[in-house]
């Protein structure tokens, strides 16, 4: 075999890796796009569901995924950036530093239908808030916690010591330089970190199984004591449990496409908030 | 304000995130006590050895038998099969991106590959139902696709993203002076990559094939949307399964609180919980091997 021939297959070997890769995306998002466009109307995203689901719009859905992204924020960021603070600015080297970063690693392999159980039995069961969207967004709070741990440390840890010692040096104490001074420039990296995993919790299906969703809401009220209906779980009832499934399919590819860009739609803010701050410094 | 109030406020503020680092122990214990405790009460009802040994999962019929090894091999058969599709594709592509893709192309690729980790998983698993089960069914001649291969397919296309940039980032810290070594005796670029850089990056492309496998294992709403979740004992790629997490998630909502049932769904999760530890912590000696050698 001549040698060029070799180095052309060695090179394929790769290119054809990566173009598979590649053509997993445009098939996932073709299919999606070009199938759920058809179904994306000012209605569908502004109306009820109608006539057993066949029909209407999803809007109970939208308002529910987006109520429930803004508790798992309200819960995971508060207790996230404390705990990454108390990590970088305060423990030193010792056992228990270890074991708070040893389970913070393993909360977040933590599989995410474990956390369903977990909140089925603490939150809905053990504390008696049935199954609500309060208890929906608390599970979804604690599956996001390690990710918003593990990326505001890399954001505090980011900012120079000598940040830190200049504020120390003209009599700050030790938390009002982290107010002042260290939160406000990694500002922009845990925001970018927060951001991202609220994409990720938007998406998540298994933890809120059994801890709050519900097919259909006739009237979506938004109170946090009440099962709520959200995009994923609506995507996988018109998809596999809804009795007149090929009908719905259209449906069901106009609520992926809406998952999809609402996703999406959170990623873009979390580079647009990078790409800002990459160019500010 | 008075600089001893100050102090006062410091110390607080100084417990109050201790307290958040302490309270993270908590949870990960929190969730290891709720397995723990439901699985000693359904091991009160069931034998541990008819559970670990048992070919049959059957809580409904009239023999009532709570064998987790149909799930266990389910889990395990699609978790393998995804993997076989997985890691030679993302060695490939990250063995591409860090040794020859330029800049521009780079600049391309790196989103295409975040754009595949965004995709929620119900999506993935949607697309199984109506785009690869149609196919799989048309190209074996059955009724539908819903089949293990179905499972494996999608979830290898959700550890792609995890094990190429993970991959990636183990090529691509192998010291260029290894390389430089390699070229200077005359090896090509291929026989560098090959013979050279990959075994240098070993540990760390370990290291991501292991988070890859730990998300596989653990992936529930695309193997409950495309696997068909048939409770049978699992016969091969083209036969219908029912992984651990299907399991969960379809029988969870409908068993009543506290009968056996419902200890033994936290049974089945203490074991795919156990496994998923394990993973990491493997994982986890690789990661510490690779930055000992990098340090070194």
């Amino acid at each position: 075999m001549s040698k060029k021939l070799a180095s052309i297959l060695e090179w394929g070997t790769l290119l054809i890796s990566t173009g598979t890769v590649c053509f997993f995306l445009v098939v996932i998002m073709w299919d999606i796009i070009s199938k759920g466009a058809a179904s994306l109307s000012w209605d569908f995203i502004t109306a009820l569901p109608t006539d057993g689901m066949t029909k209407g719009g999803i809007l109970p859905a939208i308002i529910g995924t987006v109520l429930l992204t803004l508790i798992t924020a309200l819960v995971a960021a508060p207790f996230g950036i404390s705990c990454a603070i108390y990590l970088n600015e305060y423990a030193s080297d010792n056992w228990t530093t270890r074991i708070i970063r040893a389970s913070i690693r393993n909360l977040a392999g933590v599989p995410s239908i474990i956390y369903g159980l977990f909140g089925l039995a603490l939150f809905v069961q053990g504390l008696h808030m049935g199954t609500s969207l309060i208890s929906a967004g608390l599970t979804l709070g604690l599956l996001s916690l390690p990710y918003i741990i593990i990326t505001t440390e890399e954001a505090l840890r980011r900012i120079p010591a000598s940040t830190r010692e200049a504020a120390l040096a003209v009599g700050a104490t030790q938390l009002e330089s982290i107010r002042d001074v260290v939160l406000p420039s990694a500002i922009p990296g845990i925001l970018t970190g927060i951001v991202l995993t609220l994409s990720r919790a938007a998406g998540e299906t298994a933890p809120i199984l059994f801890t709050g969703v519900a097919f259909y809401i006739n009237n979506p009220s938004g109170y946090l004591n009440q099962e709520f209906m959200a995009l994923p779980y609506h995507l996988y009832m018109l998809s596999t449990q809804h009795q007149a499934i090929e009908q719905v399919r259209p449906l069901a590819y106009g609520t992926a496409l809406v998952l999809i860009i609402v996703v999406f739609l959170l990623n873009l803010s979390a580079f647009y908030i990078r790409y800002k701050h990459s160019k500010n410094e | 304000m008075q600089l001893a109030q100050r102090e006062q406020i410091d110390k607080v503020a100084r417990l109050l995130f201790r307290t958040t680092g302490l309270l993270v122990i908590a949870i990960l214990g929190g969730i290891f006590l709720m397995l723990l405790w439901n699985t000693v009460a359904f091991f009160l009802k069931v034998k541990p050895m008819d559970f670990i040994t048992g070919t049959q999962w059957n809580p409904s019929g009239s023999q009532v038998s709570y064998g987790i090894l149909p799930l266990l091999v389910s889990t395990i058969l699609v978790t393998f099969g995804a993997m076989v599709i997985a890691i030679p594709l993302s060695l490939g592509t990250a063995a591409f991106l860090s040794e020859y893709a330029g800049k521009t192309l780079k600049n391309i690729l790196k989103p295409v590959i975040e754009m595949l980790a965004a995709i929620p998983s119900v999506a993935i698993g949607f697309l199984g139902i109506v785009v690869l089960g149609p196919g799989i069914a048309h190209l074996t001649g059955q009724s539908n696709g819903l089949n293990a291969l179905n499972g494996a397919i999608l979830l290898s296309v959700m550890a792609l993203p995890t094990i190429i940039t993970v991959a990636e980032d183990a090529i691509n810290g192998v010291p260029s002076s290894y390389k430089e070594a390699s070229y200077s005796v005359g090896a090509s670029k291929w026989q560098t990559l090959i013979k050279v850089t990959i075994p240098a990056a070993a540990p760390g492309i370990l290291a991501a094939i292991m988070l890859g496998v730990g998300r596989a294992i653990g992936e529930t709403m695309t193997v409950l949307m495309a696997t068909g979740n048939a409770s049978a004992f699992p016969k091969g790629f083209f036969h219908s399964v029912r992984t651990i997490t299907a399991t969960i998630a379809i029988e969870m909502g409908e068993v009543p609180y506290q009968t056996t049932h419902y200890y033994a769904l936290f049974a089945i999760a203490a074991v795919l919980f156990l496994i998923t530890l394990a993973v990491n912590l493997i994982g986890e000696h690789f990661v510490n091997k690779y930055r000992k050698y990098q340090e070194a």
